[in-house]
């Protein structure tokens, strides 16, 4: 059950999109979803589409990972969809009982869920695209001139990269525990929601303990191999843009410039 | 390579705000290229006398230098710990990075090695722990033995000459036991490292230049592996084990067979039955 979560899951691959640069990679995204809220008409969404498409056609991800991404998401998509349709005023098409549905309200709907749906596979592209470690990499990069105004931009880095380091281990750690409160008779499944809570506390509390000794011994660890924070440290892998990195940018760039120019038509 | 001086370390009870001494006036000086592996039961000082070593703590009286360098030298610290690598029991404890080689990088990045270097060093790291294969997998994905030798080329791609290991097999399964004591014994033979094992497996113990046996903060016994494990019954006092072929040896002996006592290996014992 603990083995479905899948937050930043990464698709390896070798293709260009892969390799672009993750702070390029960044920037695109913030572009696409800055812009999807620009759009106010259909017609734009048709060029939206066609660019997913193509980022998934070019980063050969399998189109049943990315509705993967999707379906946790359903219910908040469904629940816009509908609202969207009740609550709208304007011309009665037809009504249900109580509820009227209007032709505003349905071309809201659509409009709303279909903007949704774009957001969720823009960015789980990127997530599925960009492993962790560059992720990280390219936030910090990208942060690093805040550092000046006080943000600690590689110490955050440095915790994305812990956090998700450490996400298998305490869910396998959870499974453990679990399993060996179930012999002793812990019941997880039964119960109202109140009695379910409850039920948790002896999970979660060998579960925080363990996580703060492992937090301690990996401090020292970490000590032990000379970590003293982001100043003066080197990177295996260093980033570096190159013309493929470049040229992405600039034609993404005229592309979501056209994109948001569409509405001030 | 690293001298022990007097040292002593305190700290303060949990329990009755007491003053306890873990380690208490030791003084140990280890030579370059030495195996050597301190035995001792929970308690007995003996992670506490690894952590001085690195100037993880600071002794609260005494000296300690690594190589001349004496770890209350604020100045001397990154030096100290570069020179004197550790590895800690619990492989993913240690682990830092979600990607292999990435792992190994840490130490290096951290020392400011620019990344053609750190990238030389990461190869020859994980092709000596015989990890090459495994350098774009995560670390959750490997075994115990895995974990720990990366664990290993994560202090080995900091080049130091001195590498402390705190009971690193002590969580592993026997496959990952022997696959970690082999690298460690390559470490020492092949690499030329001096070696700091501590542990609570005899058979471990065997492979040892020196052994220093500790109880309750003391050095109470030193010398090669037969010098000590032929005091069978001395070991046993102090709540430790001989190995078990020793052990044999040594039973056969108080039954009147005439047999020497410090035997350490099932070779040696066929050989002279």
């Amino acid at each position: 059950m603990l083995k479905d979560i899948t937050i930043g899951q990464y698709f390896p691959g070798n293709t260009l999109i892969h390799k672009l640069d993750p702070r390029i990679k960044i920037i695109i995204i913030s572009l696409f979803i800055f812009s999807l809220f620009f759009i106010k008409s259909f017609i734009p969404y048709i060029f939206i589409l066609g660019f997913i498409l193509m980022v998934v056609k070019i980063s050969k991800v399998p189109l049943k990972f990315i509705l993967k991404g999707i379906r946790p998401l359903l219910f908040i998509i469904l629940i816009t969809f509908f609202i969207n349709i009740f609550m709208t005023r304007g011309e009665v098409l037809f009504e249900l009982g109580p509820l009227t549905v209007t032709k505003e309200g349905l071309r809201l709907g659509f409009f709303m869920g279909i903007r949704l749906i774009f957001l969720i596979t823009g960015t789980s592209l990127l997530t599925l695209t960009t492993s962790p470690i560059a992720l990280t990499d390219g936030i910090e990069k990208l942060l690093t001139p805040l550092k000046r105004i006080g943000l600690p931009a590689h110490e955050l880095a440095m915790m994305m990269t812990i956090a998700l380091r450490f996400i298998p281990t305490l869910l396998e750690e959870t499974d453990k525990i679990m399993k060996a409160q179930m012999a002793r008779g812990a019941d997880f499944e039964s119960g109202n929601i109140l009695n379910r809570a409850k039920n948790l506390v002896p999970l979660l509390v060998p579960l925080f303990i363990n996580a703060f000794r492992r937090a301690d011994e990996l401090a020292t660890a970490m000590e032990a191999r000379c970590y003293r924070g982001g100043d003066n440290r080197t990177r295996l892998n260093e980033l570096k843009l190159d013309k493929k990195d470049i040229g992405a940018l600039v034609s993404m760039v005229v592309f979501f410039g056209i994109i948001v120019s569409t509405r001030f038509i | 390579m690293i001298k022990i001086e007097k040292a002593t370390y305190e700290y303060k009870s949990l329990i009755d705000d007491s003053i306890q001494q873990a380690v208490k006036n030791i003084s140990l000086e280890i030579q370059k290229g030495e195996f050597l592996v301190i035995l001792g039961h929970n308690g007995s000082g003996k992670s506490t006398l690894a952590k001085l070593m690195n100037g993880l703590i600071i002794p609260s009286s005494g000296d300690v230098e690594v190589m001349g360098m004496n770890t209350k030298d604020e100045e001397n610290i990154w030096n100290i710990r570069e020179k004197a690598g550790m590895v800690f029991q619990n492989p993913d404890n240690q682990i830092v990075a979600t990607i292999v080689e990435e792992d190994v990088a840490f130490g290096p990045e951290n020392l400011g090695i620019p990344p053609k270097e750190i990238r030389e060093r990461v190869d020859k790291a994980l092709e000596v722990v015989e990890m090459v294969e495994y350098k774009s997998h995560a670390p959750h994905l490997l075994s115990g033995g895995q974990k720990q030798r990366v664990a290993i080329a994560g202090i080995l791609a900091m080049n130091p000459d001195c590498i402390i290991l705190d009971e690193p097999t002590a969580m592993l399964d026997p496959t990952g036991r022997i696959e970690v004591m082999n690298t460690i014994k390559k470490l020492n033979k092949v690499e030329a490292k001096t070696i700091i094992l501590i542990t609570h497996y005899m058979d471990e113990a065997v492979e040892a230049d020196r052994i220093l046996v500790m109880e309750e903060g003391n050095i109470v016994m030193e010398g090669t592996p037969k010098e000590i494990f032929s005091q069978v019954e001395k070991v046993k006092e102090l709540g430790l084990d001989v190995p078990q072929v020793t052990e044999l040896a040594y039973e056969l002996k108080k039954e009147g067979i005439d047999i020497k006592n410090d035997i350490l290996s099932i070779e040696e014992l066929v050989e002279l039955l």
